[in-house]
Parts: C-alpha cells; sequence; structure tokens
C-alpha cells in the first residue's frame, strides 16, 4: 500500500516511531507486570509511556520518572466526569497528590477494559462507571503503591512497614529518608506485583481524596482554553472531509445516483455510494458542504416511514387502550378497579421523538493503514464498534485500532449498537482506498443530519388506571406502555428481552416502589420504523413522567397531599424515602404560594440512584417559567460530591429541556420537520433556574449520577404546573391552551 | 485571495469571500478551539471576537473580516481573558467542554463592556450560547467570580 502522506511525529494519535520501540523495548523487558498487557497490546496501552524507565503496574496506572500518574481510564469521557470519578480512586489508594495524575482513555480492549457489570463488553453507559470500576480502580491504585513501597524498602535497606506514602512521596520517619514516586519508578517496574483482589484497601474513614467537595476537573485547564482534541479537531496531513446525505424518509434507500456535478467541484475528491445515503469528501469541510447539495440522487421510498407523529401517536394511544404483554402482575389489578365502590382514575401521557444533541455533533476520522484501519472517535460502545467498523471495511476486528478520544457530550447517540457513524466513516475510508485515494478522513454530521437523522428517544404513551378504596387508599395501578423497542436486533437482546418484554421500555414501572396491593403492567411494543436510541436516563425518561404524574393525580383524587401520599407508600423504600423528605424539606414543601405559583414533586430510582425533585413554577400568561429546583440525591458513598452536584443539575436541565421544549415531530408525510437549535429548542441560559442539589450521605457502595437527575424533572413541573393552576399537562413538552 | 488577521498574525490565505469564518479557522489555519455546533447562529460553540465583539464564526464570511482583528480562544489574553479563565477552572465549569471555548469568548466580551453584570445581564448576553450538558448555573457562578476578581484587582 503505497502511503500519501506522511504520519506526523507528535499527533497524540500517534506516538512517534521512536516511542514505538522504546515502549515495545520496555515490554520486551518485562516492565509491565501482574494483571499485566498481553505484549502485542502494550503499544496501545501505553499512548504517553515514552520511557522505558516507566512503571507499569497493571493495565490501569503508569508511574512516570517525571512524577507524574497516568490512569488509563476505560471508560469514554464525554463531560460525566468519569476522568475525576476514576482518577479519584487511582489517587485515593495509591496516595498520591491529585496534581499529579494525568488520566487519559484506554485503548480499545474488551479483555482488559470490560465494564465489569457488562461482562465481556468495554463499554460506557447505563450510568455505570463509577459503580463497576470502584473497587477495581483502587484495587489497581493500591497494588501500584505496595510496590512502590517496596521499591524504596529495597532501596533504603528499612522495612517496608516502616515507609509512609502521602502525597506522591515515599518517606521512612526513622532515617529522615524521603523520595518521590517517579524517583522509585524504575525500580519498583522490575518488581512482582501482588494479585489485585488480596490487597488490602483503606477504610473509609481514612479517605483523603474520595469525598472531598471540590477536586479540580483534570480535563478543565485544556476545555477552557480550546485544546481539548474532539474527534472533528484531529488534524493529518492530507486529511479529507466526508459528508453524507441520507434519506429525509427514515428507510429510504438511494439508488440512482448522479455525482458529476459534486465531482466537478473544486476540491471534491470522490462520491461514494453507502447502503443508506450517499457520501462526498472534499478538501475541506466547506468544500464537501457546497458539494453534497450538487449530489443528485433518486430515492428508492418503497420501504420508507411516510407516517407522521400525528398518526403514530393516534396508533399508540389505541394500542394503550388493549391488552399488552404482561410485564408484571401482583394480586388482581383488574378486580380492585372493578369493584363498586372503588374510585378509578385513567389517564394517558405522552412522550415524543427526542434527539440528544450533544454539542460537538457525530465526527469520527479513519484511515487505511498497512495493516488495517485505524478510526477516532469518542465511542461509548467499543468492543461493538470495532465488530461494526471491521464489517464495514470489510477487515477483520483485530485489524481495527480504534482510538477512543473524548467526546462532546453525547447522551447515549455515540452508543448505537450497530455504529452508524463509525460504520459511516469507515465505509468511506475503505472507499476513498478502493479508488487509490489513501488519506486519512474526517466526517462530521451537521445540526441538521443530527435532528433530523432519528436514534431518538422514542415516542412513548402510557396509558394508566388507578382505583382508590372509600377512604382513599390506592388499591390498584394498571399501567400500560406503548414504545418501540430499543434492544431488539441488538447484542443486548439475549440478556434483557426476556418473555418478549424489553427491560428498557418497563424500567421504572416494572419496579415501581409504591406500596399498591394490585398492579398490572402491560407493555406493546410497535415498530414504527424510526430508529430509537438509549438517550440519557433510557426508559426513566418517560416511565418515571407518567408514574410520578399519576401518583399525583392520585393523591389529588384522593383529597392526600402528594408528598404524604407517596410518604405512606414508600415506607419499604427508606432511601426512596429519604431523598424525597429531604428535598421537601429543604423546599419548604407546602408553603404557601402566590397567584400564579406552584411547586411539584417527583421521586424516581434509576440505575440504582435515588432522586427527588421538587420544582416550583410561575405560569403568566399562558408561559411556564421554573424559578427553582431542589434535588435530592441518594448515589451511595459520595466519591466526588463536586461532580455529583454537576451531573445532578445538569441532569436537571437536560430533563428540563425536554420537559418544556425539545420535540422531533413528523409531519403527515414522513418527513422530521425539525432541523436545527432554533426548531428543536433547547433550555438557554435565561430560561435556566436556580439549582439547588443536596448530596444525602452514605456508606452504601457508590451508583451513578449521569443520568438519574434527568427523569424526576418533567413530573415534578407537570405537577406544580398542576398545583399553579389546576390544569393537568399529560403530555411532553408541557404546553398550557 | 483573503487577508486575515488572527490572533494578531497576519494571513494570506486562498480562499472565496463567501467562505465563513468559522471553516477558515478550523481548516485552513487549524485553530480548533472555535467548534462547529450548528452553522446558524444558534448555539454560540463558533464565538470569537472581531475588533473586541463576540460575533459567530458560523454566519460571518471571510469577505467581511478582512480588515479587522480577529481572536479565537487561542488568542485570549489580557486580565479579563485570565480572570475568566481562572473562574472557569477554579468552579469546573466544563462538563465536555465543547461549547466552553465559545462560552468563554462571550462571557469575556460581556465583561469588557460590563464589568459587573447582574444575573439579568448575564442571561441576556449568554443566552445565544448553548450547552447541553447544562452547566448554565456554574457559567453565571463563574461570571460573577472573574467580576469580583477583577474588581479586588483593580482595587489593590
Amino acid at each position: 500500500m503505497t502511503r500519501v502522506f506522511e504520519r506526523p511525529t507528535s499527533s497524540p494519535l500517534h506516538p512517534s516511531r521512536r516511542t514505538v520501540l522504546k515502549v515495545m523495548a520496555g515490554a520486551g523487558a518485562g516492565l509491565t507486570l501482574g494483571i499485566t498487557l498481553p505484549q502485542a497490546r502494550a503499544q496501545d496501552a501505553s499512548p504517553s509511556a515514552d520511557d522505558s524507565d516507566t512503571f507499569a503496574p497493571n493495565a490501569f496506572v503508569r508511574v512516570l520518572p517525571d512524577n507524574t500518574v497516568t490512569v488509563l481510564i476505560k471508560h469514554l469521557e464525554m463531560g460525566q466526569g468519569v476522568f475525576t470519578g476514576l482518577t479519584t480512586l487511582v489517587a485515593e489508594e495509591m496516595d498520591t497528590a491529585w496534581e499529579q495524575m494525568r488520566p487519559e482513555h484506554s485503548p480499545a480492549d474488551a479483555k482488559l477494559y470490560n465494564n465489569l457489570h457488562w461482562g465481556p463488553v468495554q463499554g460506557t453507559g447505563g450510568s455505570s462507571s463509577l459503580a463497576n470500576a470502584f473497587e477495581q480502580m483502587r484495587r489497581a491504585g493500591a497494588v501500584a503503591r505496595i510496590l512502590l513501597v517496596q521499591a524504596a524498602a529495597d532501596a533504603w535497606g528499612v522495612p517496608a512497614g516502616e515507609i509512609e506514602t502521602r502525597d506522591g512521596l515515599l518517606r521512612h520517619a526513622a532515617s529522615g529518608r524521603e523520595a518521590t514516586f517517579g524517583a522509585m519508578a524504575e525500580r519498583a517496574a522490575v518488581l512482582k506485583a501482588p494479585d489485585p483482589a488480596s490487597v488490602t484497601l483503606k477504610s473509609s474513614e481514612d479517605f483523603r481524596l474520595i469525598g472531598r467537595d471540590h477536586l479540580s476537573r483534570p480535563d478543565s485547564a485544556k476545555k477552557v482554553r480550546g485544546q481539548t482534541t474532539y474527534a472533528a479537531d484531529v488534524r493529518l496531513p492530507g486529511m479529507l472531509s466526508a459528508l453524507v446525505r441520507r434519506p429525509s424518509r427514515f428507510g429510504a434507500v438511494p439508488g440512482r445516483i448522479d455525482g458529476e456535478a459534486a465531482l466537478a467541484m473544486s476540491g471534491v475528491r470522490a462520491v461514494l455510494p453507502l447502503p443508506h445515503g450517499v457520501a462526498v469528501v472534499a478538501e475541506s469541510h466547506w468544500q464537501a458542504v457546497k458539494a453534497r447539495e450538487a449530489i443528485k440522487i433518486e430515492w428508492d421510498e418503497s420501504g420508507a416511514v411516510k407516517t407522521g407523529s400525528k398518526a403514530l401517536l393516534e396508533q399508540y394511544r389505541d394500542l394503550g387502550g388493549t391488552s399488552g404483554t404482561t410485564f408484571r402482575s401482583d394480586g388482581d389489578a383488574l378486580a380492585a378497579l372493578a369493584e363498586p365502590e372503588s374510585q378509578v382514575i385513567e389517564a394517558v401521557y405522552d412522550v415524543p421523538f427526542a434527539a440528544h444533541a450533544p454539542m460537538e455533533p457525530l465526527s469520527a476520522g479513519a484511515m487505511m493503514t498497512d495493516t488495517g484501519i485505524e478510526v477516532w472517535a469518542g465511542a461509548q460502545s467499543p468492543t461493538f464498534d470495532v465488530l461494526n467498523i471491521a464489517a464495514a471495511a470489510r477487515l477483520k476486528p483485530d485489524q481495527v485500532r480504534l482510538r477512543i478520544i473524548q467526546a462532546g457530550g453525547s447522551f447515549g447517540r455515540r452508543a448505537s449498537p450497530n455504529s452508524d457513524s463509525l460504520v459511516e466513516v469507515a465505509a468511506i475510508a475503505r472507499g476513498l482506498a478502493d479508488q487509490g485515494i489513501e488519506a486519512p478522513v474526517t466526517l462530521t454530521w451537521t445540526r441538521e443530519d443530527d435532528i433530523r437523522g432519528g436514534y431518538y428517544r422514542p415516542m412513548a404513551v402510557h396509558a394508566v388506571a388507578g382505583a382508590l378504596t372509600q377512604d382513599g387508599q390506592p388499591s390498584a395501578w394498571r399501567h400500560r406502555v406503548v414504545t418501540q423497542s430499543l434492544l431488539k436486533n441488538t447484542p443486548f437482546a439475549a440478556t434483557l428481552i426476556e418473555d418478549g418484554i424489553d427491560r428498557t421500555s418497563v424500567e421504572g414501572v416494572i419496579d415501581l416502589p409504591y406500596a399498591i396491593a394490585n398492579v398490572k403492567g402491560e407493555l406493546h411494543s410497535p415498530e414504527p420504523g424510526i430508529p430509537g436510541l438509549w438517550w440519557r436516563s433510557v426508559g426513566h425518561s418517560h416511565t418515571a413522567f407518567a408514574v410520578e404524574s399519576f401518583i399525583d393525580e392520585m393523591a389529588h383524587a384522593a383529597g392526600a397531599d402528594p408528598l404524604v401520599m407517596r410518604r405512606d407508600l414508600l415506607q419499604d423504600h427508606p432511601r426512596l424515602l429519604n431523598v424525597l423528605n429531604v428535598a421537601a424539606k429543604e423546599a419548604g414543601w407546602g408553603l404557601p404560594q402566590q397567584e400564579g405559583q406552584g411547586q411539584g414533586l417527583a421521586v424516581h430510582t434509576s440505575f440504582n440512584t435515588h432522586v427527588a425533585h421538587v420544582a416550583e413554577v410561575t405560569v403568566k400568561d399562558g408561559a411556564i417559567r421554573v424559578d427553582r429546583l431542589i434535588c435530592a440525591v441518594d448515589c451511595g458513598l459520595p466519591v466526588n460530591p463536586d461532580v455529583i452536584r454537576a451531573q445532578i443539575a445538569g441532569g436537571s436541565i437536560f430533563g428540563l429541556s425536554a420537559a418544556l421544549r425539545g420535540r422531533v415531530t413528523l409531519d403527515d408525510t414522513g418527513l422530521v420537520s425539525q432541523s436545527n437549535f432554533h426548531d428543536y429548542e433547547i433550555i438557554r441560559m435565561g430560561g435556566a433556574p436556580e439549582i439547588e442539589v443536596h448530596i444525602v450521605p452514605s456508606t452504601e457502595p457508590p451508583t451513578g449520577v449521569g443520568e438519574p437527575g434527568v427523569p424526576t424533572v418533567a413530573p415534578a413541573v407537570a405537577n406544580a404546573v398542576f398545583a399553579a393552576t389546576g390544569k393537568r399537562l399529560r403530555s411532553l413538552p408541557l404546553r398550557l391552551g | 485571495m483573503a487577508r486575515l488577521t488572527v490572533n494578531g498574525t497576519e494571513h494570506d490565505l486562498d480562499l472565496a469571500p463567501d467562505v465563513p469564518l468559522l471553516w477558515a479557522l478550523r481548516d485552513t489555519l487549524g485553530l480548533t478551539g472555535t467548534k462547529y455546533g450548528c452553522g446558524l447562529s444558534q448555539c454560540g460553540a463558533c464565538t470569537v471576537h472581531v475588533d473586541g465583539q463576540a460575533v459567530r464564526a458560523c454566519q460571518t464570511y471571510v469577505g467581511d473580516v478582512t480588515d479587522t482583528e480577529i481572536t479565537t480562544i487561542e488568542g485570549l489574553s489580557g486580565p479579563v481573558a485570565d480572570a475568566v479563565l481562572k473562574a472557569w477552572e477554579d468552579l469546573s465549569v466544563s462538563q465536555c467542554g465543547y461549547c466552553q471555548p465559545g462560552q468563554i469568548m462571550e462571557a469575556v466580551a460581556l465583561l469588557a463592556g460590563t464589568p459587573e453584570p447582574d444575573d439579568e445581564a448575564i442571561n441576556a448576553a449568554m443566552n445565544g450560547n448553548l450547552c447541553r450538558c447544562g452547566t448554565y448555573g456554574r457559567i453565571r457562578a463563574a461570571i460573577h467570580a472573574a467580576a469580583e476578581a477583577l474588581k479586588q484587582t483593580e482595587r489593590g
């Protein structure tokens, strides 16, 4: 294969040849120890290990002679703070100074860097990063510390037990000796690492970093100066820019393609047919933008979706009126609903399709190499991505080198099981190579591509019926969910679809926490032909809206305070009850409100994290303004309180965007009606309320915070609007009149 | 040919006048700190300074800025910039960070003209800069912190 460009010597993606040789020599000299890397992977696993005296006790920790400590992070940093979180765990047990820590992404390697909650798969999602890695990363740090202590003991001829560690220093008090971790790196590198499972971890009272209120984020300095390299920022000599024309209706495929006019334009290098669209490749992004418009495509719409959102919503509501597949059955809900003395309440809720709309639209780069293909992207599911890239580039998985780099937001979008954007860029790189064009290429989705491109949080309808006894006690809850399956035809289907029930469609209802004797849950899984995807908090993003709105309706029907009714029904869920009480207390629940103002609350468990929101709203001239959100969260041991506050506040804004603004609709012919932020609105600074986050102290194992701040916002706001106006809003986004 | 002065350096670029400044910066000059988010002046991720004013580079064309001083996040400097950057770091404002260069360019322009903005002034100035991570509360706090730090420096 002829190269038409030279690899740069200092790109973060391409360690110089000298670096590679040194690292490989290092690995050959036995410097990777313990739960060590296969030698063939050492080059990948040591992107910063530029010196042969690097101490690499395991797959996660590198101590360099300059006294910096690199932590290889197996999860994608997309803003949620995983660089901070996992680094804290290592640093705590290692006894380093926070300032010497340098997190960076691990390679894509499911053997070393799998998500322990997912089995043999590397991936970031389900708010699982901190939870799955909590003990693993601490053990990685503890092993490193033990070896550094042993190295110092050997060097100084003193017992290891007399050496203390703190802030990256080793000290022997009796002899007054002191050394940095970096100074002992080379010596530690030749020692045999203990089994990580055998090491003793600190007890919580000895924590110095875990639980510290604020640790400066290690990724901040570069981010504020525009120095963080996202996928679209990678610059390589001779790099080309690609865009893809995708069909305007879901399910359409390109028929006859005429790329002549586009190919004649300045800078345009190729027009490439792809299975679901047509790529145009040019020397610059702007040239590609112009040329994309010039491609003539006759679309084959024989399999296209031509149903609009209105018709779809009607279909879903009709389905909600019929029995579905049962996913929960406690007692006999139908009999309880039929009791002549029962007061029956019925309500139907709906949520629209919603786009993730990360500020960095999907982007990725690729180039064919002598051995296969190299792809760089903010990738949430590297293990599946590698398989999908290999298929698209007609290669074997071991010929794919996927570089995981920071993402400008994701919210689930960079975790599509079919790796949609990475498959595109891989097919483009392969298509270029087939035409004899061997250059790196970067693919960007425009914002219009993003908003119109599908992979949405799916539309959902919830038809709920409840019964109250004569003394106002809830006696039955029948809940029908209508929404498309996210997991069907994905690698997760085998474990997460059981008896026809997609767990992600019903999470939040199947585990309805309220103590009601008769509960029936039923699911309909229509197939609208519009690609759906997990969207920050997944099923909880719609189930909590229905559940927490309906319990509020039940309370009002019973003449009960919504807080009191929830309390009465949550006695068996002390952690959930506690966040409810904390939020209510901090908000001053029940204080008299002014005309047009109201408070609403919602409480929900998602991803094993318990969250309650109180929303305070003002309704004026038919407009809903959220003045304040008060939130209580129990996520187990709070590892990084400041990151928890940031994630819960950020999740609250994300939830508020869905509650008040963002929706994707299809017109009556199946065309997406929105295209950019002017019509797919998200909350702006002017609409951002004051947000209070109260973290409940806990010593339980930590759970995630990336998603759980989202689900309770929409119902809390809807309930507050009811309190303010007496109007019950059951559709998102919430609109009065 | 277009002559642009970016971060104090003159460049003669072989670009048509209707090329958006954003792509001249990113693709031609390699200044990737200025981000693409929408292309329609809807999100502010591409905010740069033209003669000290915050503008959206995606809707500014090369031909319109030939006789101006363009500053990007890479060239941002001075006491206001220092105070803003420090406040952003101290308060750990950034989550994914993608919108933050644009937020910071906007905030520096705000503080340069309005040294002590109240919440209303901040909301008005920053309303065009979207953050999908939802860092608005911290952005507001960081602008207040930077304003306070600048005031202290002046007094000191």
